[in-house]
């Protein structure tokens, strides 16, 4: 998966969870659980989401590593490329 | 039709999901309601062959009348159409009986039916359609798949999304005025150590395919209700004068609502339940309030309240107790502070727990008591 596509996705599944946010509209460098408005289990949805999808298991350790939407498209595509 | 909140007059059926005849369990999804708090899914509390329907689709009733007739099973349905409802076992929710205020709505015109099989809709989807007027049966969608949200929102010409806020609204302030002016309140505060439950949490968690891992909250939930088995006046229902003890700890869980407004629907059964099958539990009930889809009985059953405010909130919260209820707890956001440990000054992760309770059940020595309960328990989160 390219990163384009692992943005897509990230984009697609955060959409499901706050359907009411539009990514055009955040700050992309901010914190993504508040410009999401997005809870812990929230947010532990859309890693399992995300994992199932990238067949990796994000490890809770690197949840910091996702801290900004920003963040979360490199470590994303950091997988995507191995 | 039950009683799902405090202040509930009446429900208004949006559709039925069984049909006279229909053999029926109990748990079964019978007939969706809408209400103040949104589309609720209304369950059959015996087993037994559905009669005939006393209410119909748009019927607004009130709390208390039967909406249908159970037979044990083995009866010929045709037969019950006779019985007065009076006479006849009624479908209804576990809930405090409420006399009903006028005589049940009979049902005369037939069942909507859709080229022989059912409609298939969320909640959601019902909400809006009923709102707007829309009929579900002019939707298409391809077979087998289930109407939308947004499959709705598509024919609504102008969204009106407000109404169902003010609703959701109304609902929050009945329940809570009622709360002021009928309980009277007590606060205790108390900053817990949960350094190590963080790291218990952490430590399983290392090891775990995402969809088992366990959140802070189920752990939580998990204290409380270890705790509430040595403090039962907690734990229960206040109604005519008098507090009722639960056998069980139906742990309700404050889950706030996108766009506003919030439920406390329950973690059931949460002592009899393991540390992961609670998490389990409480993934699906947040799903399922997420989408617009939870039972009844999950608004009526909390026999105690837990609201916590997770990583980005404050350090502390004064609840208010959730009729007929008689407590509830606060968990405040986890800190990291300057804490007095082993004879030094650490860094722990501590938490602001708080708890408002009803002085007609107990008082200010037995609530500390029960604090610090939590509190012992959430340092051996391993036993949990």
């Amino acid at each position: 998966m390219t990163k384009a596509g692992t943005e897509a996705l990230l984009q697609s599944e955060l959409a499901k969870i706050a359907p009411d946010i539009d990514v055009a509209e955040i700050d992309r460098k901010a914190d993504l659980r508040d410009e999401f408005d997005i809870d812990s289990m929230d947010f532990l949805t859309l890693v399992t989401a995300l994992s199932k999808e990238l067949g990796f298991e994000i490890p809770e350790r690197d949840y910091a590593r996702m801290g900004s939407y920003a963040d979360a498209v490199d470590y994303l595509a950091g997988f995507a490329g191995q | 039709m039950p009683s799902l909140g405090a202040d509930m007059a009446a429900g208004t059926l949006v559709e039925w999901l069984k049909a006279p005849g229909d053999t029926v369990a109990r748990g079964d999804i019978l007939a969706v309601v809408e209400t103040q708090k949104g589309a609720i899914e209304i369950e059959v509390f015996e087993d037994g062959v559905l009669g005939k329907f006393l209410a119909q689709v748009g019927d607004k009733v009130p709390v208390g009348t039967p909406l249908a007739n159970i037979a044990p099973e083995g009866t010929d349905p045709g037969d019950l159409a006779d019985i007065p409802p009076e006479k006849a076992r009624a479908a209804q929710v576990h809930t405090q009986p409420v006399p009903p205020e006028k005589p049940a709505i009979i049902a005369s015109a037939p069942l909507p039916k859709t080229d022989g099989h059912r409609l298939k809709a969320t909640p959601a989807a019902r909400r809006l359609a009923q709102q707007h007027q829309i009929n579900l049966s002019d939707i298409s969608v391809p077979p087998g798949k289930e109407i939308s949200l947004a499959d709705v929102e598509g024919l609504v010409k102008d969204p009106d999304t407000e109404t169902s806020k003010f609703a959701m609204r109304d609902a929050i302030a009945a329940a809570m005025s009622r709360s002021k002016r009928e309980i009277p309140h007590y606060y205790l505060s108390h900053i817990v150590d949960i350094t190590g439950a963080e790291s218990f949490v952490s430590g399983i968690n290392a090891d775990r395919a995402p969809a088992d891992r366990l959140l802070l909250g189920a752990v939580f939930a998990k204290a409380v209700s270890r705790a509430l088995r040595k403090y039962p006046e907690f734990n229960g229902h206040f109604s005519d004068n008098r507090f009722v003890a639960s056998q069980t700890a139906h742990i309700g869980m404050a889950i706030n609502l996108r766009g506003g407004g919030l439920v406390a629907p329950a973690l059931h059964d949460a002592q009899e339940k393991s540390l992961d099958d609670l998490m389990n539990a409480l993934r699906d009930l947040v799903g399922r309030v997420r989408a617009g889809r939870f039972r009844a009985r999950e608004l009526t059953d909390p026999t105690i309240t837990i609201s916590s405010l997770g990583e980005r909130g404050v350090e502390q919260l004064f609840g208010v107790i959730y009729p007929p209820q008689v407590a509830i707890l606060g968990f405040g956001t986890p800190m990291d502070r300057p804490w007095a440990y082993g004879g030094k000054i650490a860094l722990r992760r501590t938490v602001t727990l708080t708890l408002a309770a009803d002085h007609r059940v107990s008082d200010g020595h037995r609530g500390a008591l029960f604090l610090n309960a939590i509190e012992k328990l959430l340092q051996k989160p391993e036993t949990l």
